[in-house]
C-alpha cells in the first residue's frame, strides 16, 4: 500500500539554526503516526513543512515530500491551498487563539466547505452541525451562533477538530492537540481523536511529548532529537525493545503502574536540547548520552532492529 | 449592549460638562469682556452700559448657570457682531465644515487603509519603509503651508482646481487633501501595526490552514482584527478635523464653523465662540461613542462588557 503521506530527508532551516535535519518518515492511510520528543525537537516544524505554514524566514528542503503521490515541493501556492483543509488537515496547540475572534463558530466553519466543495451556505451549516454533534458538543445549533470567546478551551479545541474534518481529509495532523488544555479535558480530546481516526479511517499524525498517549493511540512512533529521527518502530516494539539512548531515556521518564517500585525515583535526562546548525556532524545527543564516546562525533549509520525499527546510534543493532 | 451604552453616554455627559465650564472659564480669562466689545473709544459709561446690557455686572456663577441652562435647552444666545441667533450662525455654517471633514476622513481612508495593508503584508521592504518615511513627512508638514503649496501647483499653474469659496464640489478637493494629510500617518501606521500582528496570529495560520485565498486571509480574516483600532482613531480624527479645520477654512476661504470660530475670536464675539466650542466638543464626544460603538460591533469581546 503507498503511504499517505511520504517525508524524505526533510531539512528546516531558520537562517544559521537547523530545525529539521535530515528528518524521514511515512504515514501509511489510516494509521496514527505519533511523533515524540522534548520541546524544541523539530516536530511541530516538520508538520508546519508538510502544510508549508512555515514563517516567511524558514528555508525547507527534502528529497521527497509527497501527499499521496503528489509532490508537495513542486506544488504552486494555490495548489497547496486547494490541499489544505480540503484533503489535509490540521489542529493546533493553541485552541484559546487558533479560532478568529471576529466570527461566529458557525461562519469559521462553513466557509472552509464552501470554498473547496463549493457547497451552499445551507448545506455547509448543516454539515457543520452534525460535525459539532460528532465531535460531542451538545446544541450545535446554538453554538454555531457563538464566537470563540463564548466557549471553553476543551469546547474550542472540539470546534477546531470538527473544522478540520468538513471536508472528509485523508490525513489529519495534530500538534500537541491536548497541551494547553486541562487534565480530564485532555482524556476527552484524546479518546474523540482516536475514534474519529479509526471511524473515519484518517491517517493521523499526532505529535506529541506524552507518551502515555502513544501507548495508548499510536500505530507507529518516530522519536526526534534535535531535528532528526533518531528512532522509528511500531509501538509494541519501541516500547518492549527501544534501541535508541534518548528513546530509553525517554522511556524511564514515563510512571508506569505496577512496574514501578516506591523508593525507586522516576527517570531524568539531565540537559537540554542543543541548538545545532546545518552543517553540525555527529551524534546530537552525544552531550547528555551515558554510552558516548568518540565515535559519536562522526556520522552516526542508521540500524536496523527489525524491517520496520530503525534507529540512529553507532551502538549496533 | 444597552449597558455598555448607557456607561459610555454619562461619561459622555460628564465631558460635555467640564467642556462647556472650560469654554466658559476660557472665554472670560481672556480680559474683560465689556471693555473690549465697547471698543477702545468707549467712555466708562458705555463700558458700564455694554456690561449691563449683556448681564455681564451679574456674580460670574449667575452668568455660568443661565448660559449652561440656556445652552442645555438649545439656545446658544445672540451674537454681538452679527446681531443675530449663534444657533443661527452655526446651522448655516456647519453643512461647509461637515462636508469639508467628511471629505477629509474619506480621502484619508483611501489612502491609508491600503497603504497600511500593503507595507504590512510587505513588511521590511522598500516599499514599507518608503510608506513609513511618507507617513513621517506627512504628520511633520504644517498643514497651511501644504495648502499653500497645492493652491499654488493645481490652483494657480495647473488651474485644475478652484483655491476659495465653496462654488462647487471641487472646492472641497485640494483642503480636504491636506485636511486627510494630518489623519493620513496615523491611521496608516495603526492599519500597518494592526495587519502585522493580525497576521501573525494563530488564527491566521488556521485561516491558512484551511486552504482559504489570499484575498480572503487578508481581508476577511486579518484586516476585520486589524480594523478594530483603526476605526476608533478615524472616529476620533474626523473630531479633529471638524475642530482642526479653523486653519483650513482660513486658507481656503470656506466659510465654515472654523472660519466663524476665527472671526468671533478676533471680534471678541465670546456667545459665538462659547458656543462653537460647545457644538464641536459636543460632536467630538459623539464621535468617540460613535467609535465605541462601532468597535462593538466589529468586536464580539467587547459586547458583554
Amino acid at each position: 500500500m503507498t503511504a499517505l503521506l511520504e517525508i524524505e530527508k526533510l531539512e528546516v532551516t531558520f537562517g544559521r539554526t537547523a530545525a529539521v535535519r535530515g528528518a524521514s518518515l511515512a504515514v501509511a492511510p489510516g494509521e496514527t503516526h505519533c511523533l515524540v520528543g522534548e520541546s524544541g525537537c523539530g516536530k511541530s516544524v516538520t508538520a508546519l513543512s508538510v502544510m508549508n505554514l512555515l514563517v516567511r524566514n524558514a528555508r525547507r528542503r527534502a528529497e521527497r515530500l509527497a501527499f499521496q503521490g503528489e509532490d508537495l515541493l513542486k506544488l504552486s501556492d494555490s495548489g497547496m491551498a486547494r490541499l489544505r483543509g480540503n484533503a489535509m488537515a490540521m489542529i493546533f496547540q493553541e485552541p484559546m487563539t487558533s479560532l478568529n475572534p471576529a466570527y461566529t463558530v458557525g461562519s469559521q466553519m462553513t466557509e472552509v466547505l464552501r470554498r473547496h466543495k463549493r457547497a451552499s451556505q445551507r448545506a455547509a451549516t448543516d454539515r457543520a452541525a452534525d460535525l459539532l454533534a460528532r465531535v460531542g458538543i451538545t446544541a450545535p445549533g446554538m453554538r454555531l451562533g457563538q464566537f470563540p470567546h463564548q466557549l471553553s478551551g476543551g469546547l474550542r479545541q472540539r470546534v477546531m477538530i470538527a473544522m478540520a474534518l468538513m471536508c472528509d481529509p485523508q490525513l489529519l495532523i495534530a500538534d500537541e492537540p491536548t497541551t494547553a488544555l486541562d487534565v480530564t479535558v485532555q482524556a476527552q480530546i484524546l479518546r474523540l481523536l482516536a475514534g474519529l481516526q479509526r471511524d473515519l479511517g484518517l491517517g493521523l499524525l499526532l505529535i506529541t511529548h506524552d507518551l502515555g498517549i502513544v501507548a495508548r493511540v499510536a500505530t507507529r512512533v518516530s522519536v526526534m532529537y534535535a531535528g532528526e529521527v533518531v528512532e522509528s518502530a511500531p509501538t509494541a516494539e519501541l516500547f518492549a525493545n527501544p534501541r535508541h539512548p534518548y528513546t530509553q531515556g525517554l522511556l524511564r521518564c514515563v510512571p508506569v503502574p505496577g512496574k514501578i517500585r516506591r523508593d525507586q525515583p522516576l527517570g531524568a535526562i539531565p540537559g537540554t536540547v542543543p541548538r545545532v546548525g546545518p552543517d553540525f556532524e555527529g551524534c546530537a545527543f552525544r552531550e547528555r548520552c551515558d554510552f558516548a564516546d568518540e565515535t559519536c562525533k562522526h556520522a552516526i549509520p542508521r540500524h536496523h532492529a527489525s524491517t520496520a525499527h530503525d534507529f540512529l546510534c553507532r551502538l549496533p543493532a | 449592549m444597552l449597558r455598555f451604552f448607557i456607561r459610555r453616554l454619562i461619561v459622555a455627559l460628564l465631558v460635555a460638562a467640564t467642556v462647556m465650564t472650560l469654554a466658559f472659564v476660557m472665554t472670560r480669562l481672556s480680559g474683560d469682556l465689556a471693555i473690549s466689545i465697547a471698543g477702545p473709544n468707549a467712555t466708562q459709561a458705555d463700558i458700564d452700559a455694554v456690561r449691563k446690557a449683556y448681564g455681564l455686572d451679574r456674580p460670574l456663577l449667575t452668568q455660568f448657570f443661565d448660559w449652561v441652562g440656556r445652552a442645555s435647552l438649545g439656545d446658544l444666545g445672540e451674537s454681538f457682531f452679527f446681531k443675530r441667533r449663534v444657533s443661527e450662525l452655526i446651522g448655516e455654517r456647519m453643512p461647509v465644515t461637515l462636508t469639508l471633514g467628511l471629505t477629509g476622513l474619506v480621502i484619508a481612508l483611501v489612502v491609508s487603509l491600503p497603504l497600511g495593508i500593503l507595507a504590512a503584508v510587505r513588511e521590511n521592504t522598500a516599499f514599507d519603509r518608503l510608506v513609513q518615511v511618507v507617513a513621517l513627512l506627512g504628520q511633520a508638514m504644517p498643514s497651511f503651508w501644504l495648502g499653500l503649496l497645492l493652491m499654488i501647483i493645481f490652483g494657480l499653474q495647473l488651474g485644475w482646481l478652484p483655491i476659495s469659496g465653496t462654488e462647487s464640489w471641487q472646492s472641497y478637493i485640494m483642503p480636504g487633501v491636506v485636511l486627510a494629510f494630518s489623519a493620513i500617518p496615523a491611521l496608516t501606521r495603526l492599519t500597518r501595526a494592526g495587519m502585522i500582528q493580525a497576521m501573525a496570529s494563530d488564527y491566521i495560520r488556521t485561516a491558512r490552514a484551511k486552504g482559504l485565498s489570499r484575498a480572503s486571509i487578508l481581508l476577511k480574516h486579518a484586516l476585520r482584527n486589524a480594523a478594530i483600532p483603526v476605526v476608533a482613531i478615524a472616529a476620533v480624527q474626523l473630531g479633529f478635523m471638524l475642530g482642526g479645520s479653523i486653519v483650513i477654512e482660513q486658507v481656503f476661504a470656506l466659510h465654515g464653523v472654523g472660519f466663524l470660530a476665527w472671526e468671533s475670536i478676533a471680534k471678541n464675539d465670546f456667545p459665538v465662540v462659547q458656543a462653537v466650542v460647545l457644538v464641536l466638543a459636543v460632536i467630538y464626544v459623539g464621535l468617540t461613542m460613535l467609535a465605541d460603538l462601532l468597535n462593538a460591533v466589529l468586536d464580539p469581546r467587547l459586547r458583554g462588557a
